[in-house]
């Protein structure tokens, strides 16, 4: 039985109830705290110390681990620090991912959103960084993104472990007439000297009602025995056997079914819609309008989902015009108009590169990235109860807070009201952050009498109605002196995710939005040092959705910065490392030498290689990972074979090596799969890619031997989920350079040589 | 019309051309396969029919003639087989929406094969794991292979 009845998924498939009770006391938490959202949802004889640890007199601990569960092992690693502290092993407790609630609010995803690089800690970047944590705060975002889980997690979880250990011995120490401070814990229990025991169930309910009067002393990691070691995942065997339940999986008593079909043109409305043809197909109940922030559509009610699918077909719909160009063409005109234009603003440079480039001979090259599609491998949905007044919306998301008080808004009702379960999520990528699908649901459950609804979209629809990664296209100068860069000047023109992604969760808030670094993320702030360089951002805006996609902004600039370094490096005839090495002169690149260092001697870098083989390298610092990969290829057969890939990663700590490795493998296949084939283009105003026979990615017999080993050298910690993504285009661009002499300056590369995939 | 699914029997009355996939899902209650692309082109939705990896939002349960095996059939009781055990020992899956899928279709090849080569991995798995879980995917093949089953 679940801790959390009301929340767990036990709890809403019915299969039992809890009775709400206990106590929430002994909460100690450094900064001014949230309310504890858990006592309210306890059963009976369950305790909460903090929001995070729950204990029972039956002696089960459950954590909460109030982050989303999409495939990165999130879930252990804040489990293993809480026990770490708490003095439990890891087979003795269980994991819930909790409510939603303000207590669990992210900061360290917001600071990095400050406009500096990761290694610049000046007294600016640091208020700048500590400022964007409160706002965190301040807007309670229960968010999963920007690789942060780990990092946000690495005080708080150790710190609710500590607390609840240390009222645990108190309440020991109490019942035993002895000090504290001779006590011990072992797997669960307080240990006196005498080697008497008490379980922490056993001591629970005392300890509960203790408060502590200053925090708890945290571990040296030197003593650490569960951190830094990789540790068994908690959902494996729910995940090997069919029984996880994800968004799609919600089974609830007279549910209806539902999929929507939104107009493909973004921004415009139907023109016609042949209701009485969908109405006609059996099993369909209903067709309803669906008017939101992020688009126009319909939602067709069914007895099931194919049929749903079968009458959305049927409804043959006609749209509007859309307000952007047409087609793929016209698009890029327009973003290649921006740059013609004054730039929407600069980040980062020194020096004066227009100056330094007088007379010198510069080196021009353009670059193009497509928009891309996240496809998660579940395709978008959600199911929703929406009665008296009160929205029960399950939902597999990466930002529950945000969906609650989006769906709530468009209801008519309190943020309270809305009670969301966050279910485990079939691939997030940054797509599972978005209103879109929470709202659509909303929406249709408004209209269904009461009955639950579970709204899943088909495929085409999840292609054809993403938030993409922005199409970019990039103008680049420089120039070499004796060889070596000495002025860069670097132009992208892209839309703005943030401003984006306000339109549709905030419009109140989109036109006062900043600046959006991540435009040229992966650029400015890398480790280099260029006596005289400009970052400058041509910002577009479209109707076309855009969102965060694995590793946002970098994956854009770590492919464009990164080529363009391997030209510079040809120009100058010099070696791709040694000259990236050369201008990473700072102390504080340290992290980026060493990388590029381990990842060379493993891929035997400089190596003599046969004709029609090559090596391409790439570093980009993201999220506070530093990431360097070689990419080998072999193009003797005429195709390009990626015969094998090594990386290097350093995010200063790591919590669960196996984890991580894991982590940096995924997110290389993932850049892999776009850099070969994928691309998001438009026709007609609309997406003209639709299901995985016209945007694949890569199956078993395309992947190469990957190898990923990993440092500690930098000196805060870094995220695991997305830094592997983006120097790897860069990489594979480079490889093929090197093989062959043709430079590839657009994505994906498969538009221009072919891959032998398997 | 009639089913017989992990060795029960199942009376359900649907549509002619409507697919295996949603009668299992929708009708049934099964949830192990998945929806992932409704065109045959990912494998997530893939049960064993006689032991034959089936692409299910491919394939109309009217045609359907055979004894099914889902995710949710193939431990023997509390046991789990090999191929599960293998992959929990990987640690094999990310977000693990593919894997049902995937642990079937090895399920199958393992069948054929016993002990197959990388190409015969790389020829027969071809559903598609979008976290990337594939160099796990063909350690826990291999691993497999070498297990008592
Ligand atoms: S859902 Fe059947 S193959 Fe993709
Ligand atoms: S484990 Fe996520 S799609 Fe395969």
């Amino acid at each position: 039985m679940g801790k959390i009845a009301k929340y767990t998924r036990r709890g809403f498939l019915g299969l039992g109830l809890a009775a709400a009770g206990g106590l929430a006391v002994g909460y100690y938490y450094y900064k001014k705290p949230y309310p504890n959202p858990l006592p309210d949802t306890l059963a009976e004889g369950d305790f909460s110390f903090t929001p995070y640890v729950i204990i029972g007199s039956d002696n089960t601990i459950t954590i909460i681990t109030p982050r989303a569960e999409m495939g990165q092992g999130i879930h252990t690693t804040l489990a293993a620090l809480v026990a770490e502290e708490l003095g439990a092993d890891m087979d003795q407790i269980a994991t819930e991912h909790g409510p939603a609630a303000a207590a669990y609010y992210n900061g360290a995803m917001l600071k990095e959103g400050a406009p500096f690089p990761f290694f610049e800690d000046g007294f600016i970047a640091e208020t700048a960084r500590g400022a964007m944590g409160v706002l965190g705060k301040f807007l309670a975002l229960q968010v999963t993104g920007g690789s942060s889980a780990a990092i946000d997690g690495f005080e708080k979880m150790r710190e609710a472990g500590a607390t609840a250990r240390a009222v645990l011995l108190e309440a020991a120490a109490k019942r035993w007439g002895v000090d504290a401070s001779g006590l011990t814990t072992e797997r669960a229990e307080v240990i006196n000297q005498s080697g008497g025991r008490l379980t922490y169930g056993d001591l629970a309910s005392e300890a509960a009602k203790l408060t502590l009067a200053k925090p708890p002393a945290l571990k040296d990691p030197s003593e650490w025995r569960i951190l830094g070691k990789s540790q068994p995942r908690v959902e494996l065997h729910e995940k090997v056997t069919g029984a996880a339940i994800y968004g799609i999986d919600v089974q609830l008593p007279d549910m209806l079914y539902a999929t929507v079909a939104m107009s493909p043109r973004f921004g415009a409305k139907a023109k016609s819609a042949d209701e009485a043809a969908a109405m006609a197909v059996p099993g369909v109940l209903n067709v309803v309008e669906i008017i939101t922030t992020t688009g126009y559509g319909f939602g067709i009610i069914a007895s099931n989902t194919w049929a749903a699918f079968e009458g959305a077909r049927a409804l043959a719909l006609e749209w509007e015009a859309a307000d952007y160009p047409a087609d793929t063409t016209g698009l890029k005109a327009l973003w290649n108009e921006a740059l013609d234009k004054e730039a929407s603003f600069t980040l980062g440079g020194e020096g004066d590169p227009e100056e330094a480039m007088l007379g010198a001979e510069v080196i021009e090259a353009n670059y193009s990235l497509p928009y891309l599609a996240h496809t998660t491998m579940e395709p978008m949905n959600a199911t929703a109860q929406f009665k008296d007044g009160k929205l029960d919306l399950w939902l597999g998301t990466q930002a529950p807070g945000i969906a609650a008080m989006a769906t709530a808004k468009l209801l008519g009702i309190e943020p309270e009201d809305v009670n969301v379960i966050t279910t485990r999520l079939g691939g997030g990528f940054g797509r599972r952050t978005e209103v879109d699908v929470p709202l659509y649901t909303a929406a249709i459950a408004a209209q269904t009498g009461g009955k639950p609804v579970k709204v899943t979209w088909s495929r085409e629809e999840d292609i054809r109605h993403d938030t993409y990664r922005p199409m970019a296209e990039a103008r680049l100068k420089a120039t070499l002196k004796d060889g070596m860069p000495e002025a860069l000047d670097y132009r992208v023109a892209a839309p703005s995710i943030n401003k984006s992604v306000m339109r549709r969760s905030f419009p109140e808030f989109a036109e006062r939005s900043n600046p959006d670094r991540s435009i040229l993320d992966g650029s400015f702030d890398q480790p280099f040092s260029w006596p005289h360089s400009r970052f400058a951002a041509h910002q577009i805006d479209t109707d076309i959705p855009v969102g965060f996609w694995r590793s946002v902004g970098n994956s854009i600039n770590g492919f464009v910065h990164e080529s363009f370094l391997d030209e510079l490096a040809a120009a100058g005839g010099q070696d791709p490392l040694a000259m990236r090495l050369s201008m990473m002169k700072d102390e504080r690149h340290a992290p980026a030498r060493e990388a590029l260092k381990a990842v060379a001697a493993m891929a035997n870098w400089g190596q003599a290689l046969p004709e029609g083989v090559g090596q391409g390298i790439a570093h980009t610092l993201s999220f506070g990972t530093w990431v360097a990969e070689v990419v080998q290829v072999d193009m003797r057969g005429g195709a390009v074979k990626v015969e094998k890939i090594w990386a290097v990663a350093d995010p200063g700590m790591v919590l669960d090596p196996a984890n991580f490795e894991a982590q940096i493998t995924s997110a290389i296949i993932y850049g892999l799969s776009a850099a070969i084939g994928q691309e998001i283009t438009f026709d007609d105003g609309r997406v003209m890619q639709e299901n995985f026979y016209d945007y694949d990615a890569l199956r078993m017999a395309g992947v190469p031997p990957i190898e990923v080993a990993l440092l500690e050298n930098s000196p805060r910690m870094g995220g695991a989920g997305e830094p592997g993504t983006p120097p790897l285009a860069a990489a594979l661009g480079n490889a093929i350079f090197a093989a062959s002499g043709q430079r590839l300056r657009a994505l994906p590369f498969g538009n221009e040589v072919e891959f032998d995939l398997g | 019309m009639e089913l017989q699914v992990n060795g029960e029997r199942h009376l359900v009355e649907v549509p002619a051309d409507m697919p295996l996939l949603w009668v299992l899902r929708d009708m049934l209650d099964i949830k192990g396969p998945k929806f992932g692309c409704g065109v045959g082109a990912c494998g997530a939705c893939t049960v064993l029919i006689n032991g034959v990896p089936t692409r299910t939002c491919v394939t109309a349960a009217a045609d359907v003639d055979g004894e099914i095996t889902t995710i949710e059939g193939l431990p023997d009781g509390e046991r789990l087989h090999k191929v599960q055990e293998a992959w929990i020992k990987h640690e094999v899956p990310q977000c693990g929406y593919c894997q049902s899928g995937q642990i079937l279709a090895a399920v199958a090849l393992l069948e054929e094969v016993p002990q197959p080569t990388d190409a015969d991995i790389d020829a027969v798995m071809t559903n598609l794991c979008r976290c990337g879980t594939y160099p796990r995917l063909r350690a826990a093949i291999h691993e497999a292979a070498g297990m008592e089953g």
